[in-house]
């Protein structure tokens, strides 16, 4: 199962070195989410920089069996919350009870986001509220399950799955809009 | 009304989070269901999209070497010197490890976008109207239907004293290859099967064998040339009875 990436860590693999080996081939990922959230390449290097530094840090207090890779997000995370351009981003998100999710009907809409090549989606996934786009990355391309969500952005799987959903509405609208802007020349 | 009941379920069985009697349920009401099948359509779109989109930032080289740099020299500040003289080695290998990783990175986002792109081709066909354009469960009148419609050929297996049933076919495009799709069926799931000349690079490079994608099985190998998909939400080993029978065909 490839897309399936577990980073729980056995308390064997836990030693010294294996730091190293657990956290840089996260880094790719780990850079392409920087640079979402700042929206800034040198931010997002300081950003990832921080994380590793931190991380390394801390690791000695890593509990063994926890998810590494959750682990890592939620420190890169966190150092964003609390830079200038994270405070400045964050948004209050209302009523985020997972209890009852939505549903309304949808009607397909597969021709306008066929519509909507790459540099659109771009634009309107940088344009969202930073919880929209993060909860979106996180689960799109990093693939990540709810649990991992969860345990990343420190909030129960309800609030996972109500504020994914609220997320993939944002985005729509806001291709919707991008598109229909496009076409009547706006 | 079922499909309310469904709907919100959606998004939860395409991010494989639905348990499976849930999941299998939601996907036999599929395949009856036209609109919630244009809803599962539309949401798999949207996800390939922001997946597509979403991985945007490459780090530059200096900055994995500066971080690579300081993980890699705490994690051995209390080594003995005389230990250098196998580090420095062990270093150039970490390094190339690096390049490797971006290599492994890029062949896995290649990989991904072709399961996403198969997944798709799969779950449009069975949400069309028409599900095949050669309806016929003969292999014998399925193969010679795409003569002239696809520039190689191939043979498709004997069924009789199998579960499958062979539905029909059509031409698919994937990476701009005309493609053969056939449809089979075991009891009430539908299995894709594509065959392609393995020629386009991305294709070339991918590994045989086994994966998971949008809660969809997968099969994947070559032979004589041609590349072979076999893909659907029927069980794995069902997926592997039928992968075995193409192979003994082929």
């Amino acid at each position: 199962m490839w897309l399936v990436y577990s980073m729980r860590v056995s308390e064997q693999r836990l030693t010294a070195a294996s730091f190293e080996d657990l956290a840089m081939p996260l880094f790719d990922q780990l850079y392409n989410f920087a640079h979402w959230l700042t929206q800034d390449r040198a931010e997002a290097e300081d950003l990832v920089q921080e994380t590793y530094a931190k991380a390394l840090r801390g690791f000695s207090s890593f509990q063994a069996g926890t998810n590494f890779r959750a682990w890592m997000y939620r420190i890169l995370r966190n150092s964003f919350l609390s830079s200038r351009t994270g405070l400045k981003t964050m948004v209050v998100l209302d009523e985020e009870s997972g209890d009852s999710l939505p549903t309304e009907k949808v009607t397909p809409e597969v021709l306008f986001i066929e519509q909507a090549n790459r540099e659109i989606v771009q634009r309107a996934l940088a344009e969202l509220p930073v919880q929209f786009r993060e909860i979106l990355l996180l689960c799109e391309v990093e693939e990540m399950s709810y649990q991992e969500i969860s345990e990343t952005l420190a909030i129960p799987i309800g609030t996972v799955m109500s504020r994914l959903y609220r997320a993939r509405q944002a985005l729509r609208t806001a291709l919707r809009a991008k598109i229909e802007g496009g076409r009547y020349g706006m | 009304m079922a499909c309310d009941q469904w709907r919100g379920d959606l998004d939860r069985y395409l991010d494989g989070e639905l348990p499976a009697a849930e999941a299998a349920a939601l996907a036999a009401h599929l395949r009856t269901c036209a609109a919630c099948s244009g809803e599962v359509l539309e949401r798999v779109q949207l996800k390939r999209t922001v997946q597509m989109a979403g991985s945007r930032y490459t780090p530059s080289a200096e900055l994995r070497n500066r971080i690579a740099k300081k993980v890699g020299s705490k994690s051995k500040s209390g080594i003995a010197k005389g230990w250098r003289l196998i580090l420095v080695p062990a270093l150039v290998l970490v390094i190339a490890a690096f390049f490797l990783t971006g290599y492994i990175g890029q062949q896995r986002a290649a990989r991904h976008r072709i399961y996403s792109e198969l997944a798709d081709l799969h779950v449009s066909t069975l949400a069309s109207s028409t599900l095949v354009d050669v309806v016929s469960s003969d292999r014998h009148t399925v193969k010679p239907w795409f003569q002239g419609r696809i520039p190689f050929t191939f043979n498709l297996p004997e069924l009789a004293g199998s579960d499958f049933a062979l539905i029909g076919g059509r031409v698919a495009y994937l990476e701009q290859i005309p493609s053969a799709h056939l449809i089979y069926q075991i009891r009430k799931h539908y299995i894709s099967v594509f065959i392609l000349p393995d020629r386009a690079a991305e294709i070339k490079n991918l590994p045989s064998g086994t994966a998971d994608t949008l809660s969809f099985h997968m099969e994947t190998w070559t032979q004589n040339g041609l590349r072979y998909f076999v893909i659907g939400d029927a069980s794995e080993g069902d997926l592997q009875r039928l992968s075995k029978l193409l192979r003994d065909a082929g």
